[in-house]
Formats: C-alpha cells, structure tokens, sequence
C-alpha cells in the first residue's frame, strides 16, 4: 500500500488499473468496474468471490472518493449498494448464491426504483449450502427475476478473465443507459482461474451524478424522491406499463451472443459461460474430423437471443444444451424452438462436477450420428 | 384529499396589515394534510423534526429515509429528498448514502417493529460503525401499520392482534430496550429517550432532536433519540386514554432521559 501511495505522488492517475496483466477473474471484474467509474463497493465474504471483496478492500481506498465497506450481511450490503446508488454513485455488490438469495428482496426494490447498479454472483452448487464448486444453478434466478415481482435484471454470461473485465464495464453502462440492475452471472472457473486481460481495452468512465440522483440539494430543485411504492393501482399500473415498455426496447437493442461455426452446422450446441468453452473446444476438434457441428453462446442471458437462436435452429437437425444444472437454460432454448419442432437435447452436469472433454464430446457424437439419440432426447416435462 | 381545508382557508380571512406572523408551518414540511390515525404521534414527531432542521437551516442538506411502516409515506410530509427503505433496513441505505454524500445530514425514521425486530441488526451494526446519521426511533410499543401485532417492544402481558392472552415473557422474551443496549457501543454519539404524550415531552423531543443533527453536523457519530409514542387505534383506547397510557405505563418500562452523550463523557 506504501508503494502504491509512492506511486500516486508521481502519477495522479496511479490507482487506474491498467496494463496488460495475469488476473483472477475475480480480480479483473474489479479492475474492469473501476475502469468503468465505480467508486463504491458493499459486500459480505463468500467463497468462491472473496478475492472480489479483498480486491476492492484495498483498491477503492486509493480511489478517489471510493467507498468500500464490508457490511454485516449481504442483506445489509445490498441496501447499502441501494444507497449508494440512489445517491447517484456507480455501485458494486458481488456474493455467490447463498448470499445472492438474501440480496432478492433488495434487488427487487432497486428494479422497481429504477436504480442502476452491478451485482455478479459467482454461482456455486445449490440448493442450500451445496458446496463451493462451479455450477449454473441460479440461472432461473437471475434471468427470471429472483426476488418478488415482475422485473427482470440485465445478465451477462463472460466466459474468460478479459470478459469479466469488459462486463463490468458493459453492465455499468447498461445499468445506467435503462436504469435497471444489472447481473454478472459466473462461476468458481471464471472467477479463480488466471488468464491475460488486457485493462487498457476497457474505456475509462469518469462517472457523474445524475440529475435524479439524491443528495445535498444545491440549486433549489424540487426533491428527488426514490421509491418503489405506488399505493394507487391504477398510478402502479401506470408505473409498470412505462417498465414493460422499457424492457421491450432493452430486449430489441441489447441482445448479445456469439455464434462459432454455426453456417452449414447440422447440430447447434447451446451453452453460455464457462461451459461454452469446454463446448467450443470440442467443436473445433470435431470439425477438424469434418463434422459440421456449430456452437451459439448466449454473452446476455437476459435478453435472451430468441430470435438468433430460432433461425439457426431451423437449419439444423438436432440442438443440444451443455448446462451444469438440473435443466435451466435448456427452457429458454425450449421457447426459442418452439415453433420448428428440433429435437432437443440436454447434457448436464452434476454436483458441481465440471465437464471434461469427453463429457461434452461422447453425447456429441452419438447425437450428431442420431439427431434422436435417446439417451439425451429431452422434453418439456 | 384537502379540498375541505382548502375551502376553509379561502375563507378565513388572510392576516391583515401590521399582523405579523409568529408561528408557522415549518419550512421543511409540505403544505399538506397528515394521514396518520387520531392519536398517533407521528405527525407530532415530523413537527420536532422539521422545527429541528429549520432552526439549523439544513434543509437543503437533508435526506430521509422513509421505513415500512406507518410512516412508509413520510415523503408526503416531508419537503426534501427521501428514500423509501424495505423493511429494516433504513440504517443499511443511510450508511450508503452518507459515504457516497458526506456533506448531507441523513435521517433514518423508523418505528419498533422496523428498527428493533426485522432491522435489529442493521441498527446495531450502524451504531457500532459509528454512521454519520441520526435515528428517529418511534417506539410504540405495537406494529401500526398491520394492525396491531405484538412488537418487540410491547410490555408484559400487553394484549395485541398475535397476543391475544398478554405478552408472556416466557415465550416472547421482555420489551427490547433499544437506547440502553446501543449506549454501550463506542460509535453512538448521543443516545435518548424522551416522550411525545404530551407538550412537555415534545418540546424535550424536539431539542433532543436538534441535538442529534448538530452532533451529526459536528461529525461525533451516530446518533438516535427513541420517542415514545401511543398508537390508540390498535390498543383500541381513546386519544386522551392512548396518551395517558403513554405517560404512565410505558413511561415505567422505558425510562425517558440521557443514556449517551459523547460530550458529556469528556
Ligand atoms: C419484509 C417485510 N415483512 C413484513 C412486512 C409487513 N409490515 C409492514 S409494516 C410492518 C410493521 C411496522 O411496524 P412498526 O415498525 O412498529 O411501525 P408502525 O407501523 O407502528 O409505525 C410490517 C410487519 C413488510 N412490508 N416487509
């Protein structure tokens, strides 16, 4: 930390992450947020995220004006990011499930007050205490809504270190831009594993108050008012409609995903996060066999790319989803598909058991070479 | 909403000349009609508090936050930004605001079952932080705005909504003593309890009031004053009967007065 201090002296701008480094995934949606001009961070210990909150521990001391504080529960901690943001500060939380399931109530009170604000949950395997090892499980959580009513959060899928640092930045500016929370959805993988970033690709954002923003009042405007309650249901009713509105013009201009291989495939793997590069691996490894084997990769989770996914669907024989979870995603797929009946599959992952490539690659060949292959054949149940 | 009042202020007849005006509507409150229940104290307590920011000329300063509860629509009253807060967890939101605002005066307005049952941990951990905020805590002994359960502050053998046989101790524990308990903790500035049941009390809530926001402004800490206060449409007794039972049975199970002040201490 002296260094550091050293280091400020000779440049004012010393506490910028920058440069090309060899980073946690933890370490890099920090570094990527702080590019992005957050300058507040409010969360509570939880593996596998710690080095999240022991980045900003340290990081946004030397921030100016950074705030950081380590609250007594990730329900306090979510009421204090509610705080921060509603004082017009570009705000931080990062917890993993458990603690994602005590932040719902706060989440949803910062949907309906139209709040920006990023979360990341770093999932691990559920229900209950589970254990600390990767899963997908809280995609219906994060994607449906996850607390108590209507909303939903804007949820971005990175599946390398430098994408940690891109989404935070990402999830800021389209926090800000619809005013709505935004998810970091990811894993024990993405989050621990070392991999280059390079943080001067991400745009620095030197972040201002906003006009709606609470605060010291000084030019005699009328009072800013943050709330999430309308006791009239015809002025709630009202309220909503202006939110539906927002969400479908969110969904037409904020769909994000990356197709690889998808032209001439014959089966279309679906996977999203760290799975999608296991999948992507064993596509490439197949298609130097000759089989035309494509992969999409949802980047947001919320929107979802329906209409992307439905016209490559109509070209192929068969879709399979990779998920490490019971069956989540895979109903999103189900609704892309619905009106050109593809036979669908699904391949999971347990536990919090990761797949290696033969998890991926064994179903893959038996599907390719059956697009009915029985034994991954899946249905709405 | 205020159609009857406004017809009858066009008829009383404006203050004529050499009349000067004395007493006022605070500026810090709107010109708007309270929607709390005949004797209930919270109008009484907003009155303190607006008074308060008045005579400091912080108005412009101030935030509110507003807690689930009776008072959920205390922006309604109050004439400058305010926050409404789930349930509890007002302190939590406060401590956000004043790190990201240093220069506002925050107020976290809450009542007991708010602060000392579903938030007793964000109080608690605000008050040990030493939070730059000040508390108004609205002690009345039942949960209002539901209609009339047992609070953790409810006295022995009070009957409520989900008491019906009288608070039994053995079950529910004693009435929790907020001020007391948070007066041991090193980041309270100033803690006190006073009474709204009547003028005398109310002149000392108002003062003790204006305290905790100039040790707020003074940078001393964390700060709370616990009004007592009846709600006597869910004890089902009259206004007058509610405030007498204010002064003589909760008076005796919380005693009104000083439990911290950090100036005091030297
Ligand atoms: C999480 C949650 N639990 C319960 C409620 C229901 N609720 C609304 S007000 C209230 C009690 C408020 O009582 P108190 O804090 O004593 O304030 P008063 O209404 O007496 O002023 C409760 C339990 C809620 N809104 N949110």
């Amino acid at each position: 930390m002296s260094q550091m201090t050293a280091e400020a002296m000779k440049d004012d701008l010393a506490w910028l992450p920058k440069g090309r480094q060899l980073m946690k995934g933890n370490h890099a949606v920090c570094a990527g947020a702080i590019r992005a001009g957050c300058t507040a961070y409010f969360g509570y210990p939880i593996t596998p995220q710690n080095e999240a909150i022991e980045y900003m521990s340290g990081a946004l001391l030397d921030v100016p004006n950074g705030i950081f504080l380590q609250g007594e529960s990730e329900v306090a901690s979510i009421n204090m990011v509610m705080g921060a943001a509603a004082a017009g500060r570009r705000v931080m939380t990062s917890s993993s499930s458990p603690g994602i399931s005590l932040k719902q109530e706060g989440i949803s009170y910062i949907a309906m007050m139209e709040l920006p604000m990023l979360v990341m949950n770093v999932v691990r395997c559920g229900p209950g205490l589970g254990n600390i090892a990767p899963h997908q499980g809280d995609y219906f959580q994060a994607v449906k809504g996850g607390g108590h009513g209507d909303y939903r959060l804007i949820t971005l899928a990175p599946a390398s270190v430098h994408e940690m640092a891109e989404h935070a930045h990402l999830g800021f500016e389209l926090a800000c831009k619809w005013r709505n929370p935004a998810m970091i959805l990811t894993d024990g993988v993405i989050g621990q594993m070392m991999e280059p970033v390079d943080l001067d690709a991400i745009p620095v954002v030197d972040w201002k108050k906003p006009d709606w923003a609470m605060g010291v009042n000084r030019t005699g405007r009328k009072p800013n008012l943050v709330t999430s309650i309308w006791l009239d249901p015809e002025d709630m009713a009202q309220k909503h409609l202006e939110i539906i509105d927002k969400y479908e013009r969110l969904k037409a201009a904020e769909v994000r995903f990356e197709e690889y291989m998808c032209d001439d495939a014959e089966v279309l793997c679906v996977a999203y996060g760290s799975v999608s590069r296991a999948v992507m691996g064993t596509v490439r490894k197949l298609r130097e066999e000759g089989m035309k084997i494509g992969l999409l990769r949802p980047i947001t989770l919320w929107p979802y790319p329906y209409a992307t996914l439905r016209e490559l669907a109509k070209k192929v024989k068969s879709v399979v989803t990779y998920e490490m979870s019971w069956g989540q995603m895979i109903e999103d797929v189900a609704l892309a598909t619905r009106l050109n009946p593809v036979p669908l599959h699904f391949v999971p992952r347990h536990g919090g058991l990761t797949f290696n490539p033969n998890d991926v690659e064994t179903p893959l060949r038996a599907i390719y070479a059956n697009p009915q292959n029985s034994d991954t054949l899946w249905e709405i149940s | 909403m205020s159609d009857a009042i406004n017809e009858l202020r066009a008829e009383v007849p404006l203050p004529q000349e050499g009349f000067e005006v004395v007493y006022q509507r605070p500026h810090s409150l709107n010109d708007t009609q309270f929607t709390y229940c005949p004797g209930c104290q919270h109008g009484q307590v907003h009155l303190c508090i607006a008074e308060a920011i008045d005579e400091l000329e912080i108005k412009d300063r101030m935030i509110g936050m507003a807690p689930v509860g009776c008072s959920v629509f205390a922006y309604w009253f109050f004439d400058f930004d305010f926050i409404s807060c789930p349930h509890g967890r007002a302190p939590a939101v406060a401590t956000g605001i004043k790190r990201a605002d240093p220069e506002a005066i925050v107020l976290s307005y809450q009542g007991d079952g708010d602060l000392a049952s579903i938030g007793a941990a964000e109080i608690v951990h605000a008050a040990n932080r030493g939070e730059q905020i000040t508390v108004v805590f609205i002690n009345n002994a039942i949960y209002g705005m539901t209609g009339g359960q047992m609070a953790p502050t409810s006295l022995e053998g009070m009957v409520t909504s989900t008491s019906p046989r009288g608070r039994d101790v053995s079950i529910a524990g004693k009435p929790i003593h907020v001020v007391e308990m948070l007066s041991t903790l090193s980041g309270v500035a100033y803690a006190e309890r006073t009474t709204a049941h009547d003028p005398k009390g109310l002149i000392k809530t108002k003062k003790a009031i204006k305290k905790a926001f100039e040790y707020q402004m003074e940078g001393l800490g964390f700060t709370i004053v616990e009004v007592l206060c009846g709600c006597a449409i869910n004890t089902r007794r009259t206004p007058k009967d509610s405030a007498a039972w204010v002064g003589e049975e909760m008076n005796k199970v919380f005693q009104v007065g000083v439990f911290k002040d950090i100036k005091e201490e030297g």
